[in-house]
């Protein structure tokens, strides 16, 4: 191994000899914890000494070092944008992470999220000051709505999981109205791990669907299993196969012959935004995830949000707050009597993610009725185009037919090599690109769900399947070493997962006692 | 249309690679009767002039925190934060980037997380803390929830200064899970009454300091009694400057501590995205809910990062995770984070200081007026305020005079029987000029 002049050791020698598509990465640099490098005196904001007497505290001041490190402004800077550097983005390459919906987040967004009159406010400012916000509320609801074909939305969920919660509990408010109480929610083996899990957290049993061998609901299985017991059935709709559920009617129809509500994971509404409506398809409650369909960013990991459209039989109990038109403008229901009287409760405080919504709307005004449209059509071509290109060298999980907006692959393709869906997807990093989802959904072997969505342009989808084409001839060829041994080009080479759960280290510790703040 | 790069040539040569005749064609899954035919009831697509035009529009009809004398507070606060913090996570990489499932081109983020644990863990006096959960409230319920696994009890007292939407979002999430919320009554001092609350059903009890009222108490008796009687104690704070200023959670007993982030690097943003503070003692971290990121080494030795324990999760336990949470407040957290490393151990001290001197000053002042009562004895910087009259009608009047007067605590329980009393909160950001003003207005709506 030799040695670059800083003293980081350059890539291996195996990786010398293997081709790849990537380019320098010569501006990565190593960059140490800000408890290395911070000072405990040290601040990059200015502010007065304080000349404090906090005898009024007494004993409940705090006395103790806290154990915070301070960086000047130019030194914090650096910290963060050396750090930026070892993240892949999707303003960088393509990011076709299924289920996921990596597309381009537009800038008018953060622009507008930033405005004074949105970002400067305060939750519990009296109503007639916030008129604004609350108009924005209720255009973004209309936008919902509208687009979903459901009458009623409860914007404050915060996430995709917390609208399914929000959902499964306005579902259970309404059986338990009616005294029914039924204690099981289905779902099917390919679901998002959120709904079982959530179901769970909304204090019901969850039974697995099965699915047919070619990909969708097993209608047999499902009519088996309904019965007065079931208060929901959960489907994500187009699946997480990628498919639509074609005998989505006949799912909703069982199940409310059964009694119980049609849940919907909008997760993969991109899919179909524009071109099918929930409400048409018989749904009662579905999440709309806004940083996937409507793009606001994901920020590695959040924040996001997750409104919730109803249909009009569980309208009345969702969770404040509610908006309520009146003579003096939109005011908020935010307390149990009147509108809001029946709903379930309140998930958190306040009135949701408000820059999300912010961004959302201007994501939808921008693309309109014809744009969103065109971005199911181009997002589901998309994904098409990059099955079609692979089929030959790669395994369809399901071959026959059109995929939605993600191409699911198995991994029969690498059956003998020694190679695995993992070594694939750490090769893929060699080439430039944010690997698939991996190993989900769990109803395929060795799964890799492909989203390339709308936003990547012909020649970078051909790119991707260029250097997946590419990978494949070196499955074929055997040259084991260069998935075994991948990522060779990251950042850093591949991470001992295994070691930090053995023995978890989730905190920087001194080596030595913390020096005393002067 | 600007976002999207395909051209109709793009559009038909992929569609001869896939080999479908139409567009339509792809979507032969979908039931014919419902399939759109045409555009739905709403206008087409605009550019970014008009866009900004309509949105910009409608934050022009809300009256900004900065636009005069302001004093809400309540689980929100405005705080000044320093403008590199909001440059370095407009970030591509940062903004732009999901989840860190994949470690190698993710290190960005998850060191970040790692440093984002640990100053979490200090600030709350404890030593492991999670990636972040929604916000506050959402932590504080995922909280009584844990503490209902590990206890394996059934039963949460809250108490009386815990923020009312912090109690009911607690006992929306509980009620479901069959985990029985006692509320206490609301009181300025409403810690005096928990002790006596706690039996040996209870699996915590879930104080906040400084309490919705502004009351910053000593929790260490309460987190005795909660021990005595095998139950866990949960300290909810909503007001993360005062970390720089108060005795930390976990120097007073806490098994749990949940906090709002927002002040710290976050705009109000009427509520939302903020960020969920969550730290635990070590012994039950296995029962967090949430992401966290652990130090680990690379094929070669180096030092890494990845997401960690992870069979807690929805992904991996599905129906037995330990919360169903996915998505958090990454980037929320980022701002956090930033904010902190720029202020320092120095910095927060001088900030958390600052703000008590600011709140002092507006007790001092409101104190003076004849009609008006401070209730809060011992404080951060937030206090109540009992008026002679409903604390509603003096803030609508006042705001249509251009004071932002505070939260009224009959907006956040009606049914306190509190509807006299307002809370004010008083910032780094708040002037002398403000407080004269508020001082002038509450003297003039309360006159006789």
């Amino acid at each position: 191994m030799t040695v670059l002049s800083v003293g980081r050791p350059t890539r291996p020698e195996s990786a010398t000899q293997t081709p790849s598509a990537s380019r320098g990465h010569g501006l990565v640099q190593e960059e140490p914890l800000i408890f290395e490098l911070g000072g405990w005196d040290k601040s990059g904001v200015d502010l007065p000494k304080p000349a404090l007497d906090a005898a009024d505290l007494g004993d409940l001041v705090r006395c103790e070092p806290i154990g915070l490190p301070g960086l000047s402004e130019p030194e914090t800077l650096r910290h963060y944008v050396r750090l930026s550097q070892k993240n892949h983005a999707i303003d960088l390459a393509m990011y076709p992470l299924g289920s996921c919906t990596m597309k381009h987040n537009p800038r008018l967004g953060e622009k507008l999220a930033r405005l004074p009159g949105f970002a400067d406010l305060h939750p519990l400012q009296p109503l007639q000051t916030v008129q604004g916000a609350l108009e924005l509320m209720d255009a973004l609801a209309h936008w919902l709505k509208t687009l979903t074909g459901l009458p009623a939305v409860a914007l404050s969920p915060k996430a995709g999981a917390h609208g399914e919660l929000c959902g499964l509990l306005a579902i259970r408010a309404a059986h338990e109205a009616r005294g029914d109480a039924r204690r099981t929610v289905l779902a099917p083996t390919s679901a998002h791990g959120t709904n079982p899990a959530t179901a769970a957290l909304a204090g019901y049993a969850v039974t697995e669907i099965g699915q047919t061998a070619d990909g969708h609901v097993d209608l047999a299985d499902l009519a088996a299993k309904l019965g007065p017991h079931v208060a929901a059935v959960m489907v994500t709709n187009p699946n997480t196969c990628g498919l639509f559920e074609r005998e989505v009617l006949e799912i909703a129809r069982l199940t409310h012959a059964a009694g119980a509500y049609f849940y919907c994971d909008g997760a993969n509404f991109n899919a179909i935004v524009g071109r099918v409506r929930p409400g048409d398809l018989g749904v009662d409650a579905m999440h709309i995830n806004l940083h996937k369909t409507f793009s606001t960013p994901h920020g590695g990991g959040g924040p996001g949000a997750g409104p919730v459209v109803f249909s009009a039989a569980l309208a009345p109990y969702a969770p404040r707050p509610w908006l309520v038109r009146g003579p003096q403008g939109l005011a908020l229901a935010e307390h149990a009597s009147g509108e809001a009287a029946a709903g379930f409760g309140r998930l958190c405080a306040f009135h949701g993610q408000m820059g999300m919504y912010v961004r959302a709307l201007a994501y939808m005004m921008s693309h309109g009725a014809d744009g969103l449209r065109q971005v199911a059509e181009d997002a589901v071509l998309a994904a098409n185009y990059v099955k079609a290109r692979l089929s030959g060298a790669l395994t369809p999980a399901f071959p026959q037919g059109f995929c939605m907006h993600e191409a699911l692959f198995d991994d029969a393709w690498l059956e003998g090599t020694g190679i695995s869906t993992l070594d694939v997807a750490k090769a893929l990093i060699d080439e430039g690109f944010h690997p698939m989802t991996m190993y989900f959904p769990l109803v395929v072997h060795g799964a890799m769900l492909i989203e390339p969505t709308e936003s990547e342009p012909k020649r970078e989808l051909d790119r991707f399947c260029d250097a997946l084409l590419e990978l494949a001839g070196a499955v074929r060829a055997g040259d084991v070493a260069r998935f075994k041994g991948a990522p060779y080009f990251a950042p850093l080479r591949r991470l001992d997962e295994t070691a930090a759960a053995r023995r978890p280290r989730l905190a920087w510790t001194p080596e030595a006692p913390t020096p005393q703040p002067s | 249309m600007r976002y999207l790069p395909l051209t109709d040539a793009d559009r038909a040569e992929m569609l001869a690679v896939v080999r479908a005749p139409s567009v339509e064609a792809l979507f032969e899954d979908v039931p014919a009767a419902t399939r759109l035919s045409g555009d739905l009831d709403l206008p087409p697509h605009q550019g970014e002039l008009e866009v900004e035009r309509a949105l910009a529009g409608l934050a022009a009809r809300n009256r900004a925190a900065g636009a005069g004398p302001f004093f809400c507070g309540a689980g929100a606060y405005r705080h000044h934060v320093p403008a590199s913090v909001d440059h370095i996570i407009q970030r591509s990489e940062f903004l732009t980037s999901y989840t860190p499932y994949q470690p190698e081109i993710a290190q960005g983020t998850l060191q970040v997380l790692f440093e984002f644990q640990t100053q979490v863990a200090a600030l709350t006096g404890l030593p492991v803390a999670n990636a972040s959960m929604y916000d506050g409230s959402t932590a504080c319920a995922e909280a009584v929830m844990m503490a209902a696994r590990v206890t394996r009890r059934r039963k949460a007292i809250l108490s009386g200064g815990l923020h009312p939407h912090y109690a009911e979002a607690a006992w929306t999430l509980a009620h479901s899970a069959g985990v029985v919320t006692r509320r206490l009554p609301a009181a300025v001092d409403a810690e005096r009454a928990v002790v006596e609350a706690i039996d040996t059903e209870t699996a915590c009890v879930v104080v906040q300091t400084p309490n919705v009222f502004g009351t910053a108490s000593e929790l260490g008796a309460i987190a005795e009694a909660a021990h005595a009687a095998g139950a866990l104690m949960v300290v909810v704070t909503t007001e993360a400057v005062s970390f720089g200023l108060l005795k930390p959670p976990g120097a007073m007993g806490a098994d749990i501590a949940v906090a709002e982030g927002q002040s710290i690097g976050n705009p109000l943003s009427f509520g939302g995205p903020y960020v969920g503070l969550f730290a635990a003692r070590e012994a039950f971290v296995r029962q967090m809910p949430g992401r966290l990121c652990g130090e680990t080494r690379d094929a070669e030795g180096r030092r890494g990062f990845v997401l960690t324990l992870s069979t807690r999760e929805q992904h991996i336990r599905r129906e037995k995770a330990t919360s169903n949470i996915c998505t958090n407040s990454g980037l929320c957290a980022l701002a956090f984070s930033i904010h902190m490393t720029l202020l320092g151990e120095t910095g927060l001290r001088r900030l958390a200081a600052l703000n008590h001197a600011r709140a002092r000053r507006l007790r001092d002042a409101l104190e003076a007026l004849p009609r008006v009562e401070v209730l809060t004895p011992r404080f951060f910087n937030e206090l109540a305020l009992r008026l002679p009259r409903p604390a509603a009608a003096v803030v609508e009047a006042l705001a249509a005079a251009g004071i932002v007067a505070g939260v009224p605590f009959s907006r956040l329980d009606p049914r306190a029987g509190l509807d006299d009393v307002l809370l004010v909160c008083a910032t780094e950001t708040t002037t002398d000029d403000d407080i004269a003003a508020l001082a002038r207005g509450l003297a003039a709506e309360t006159a006789p």
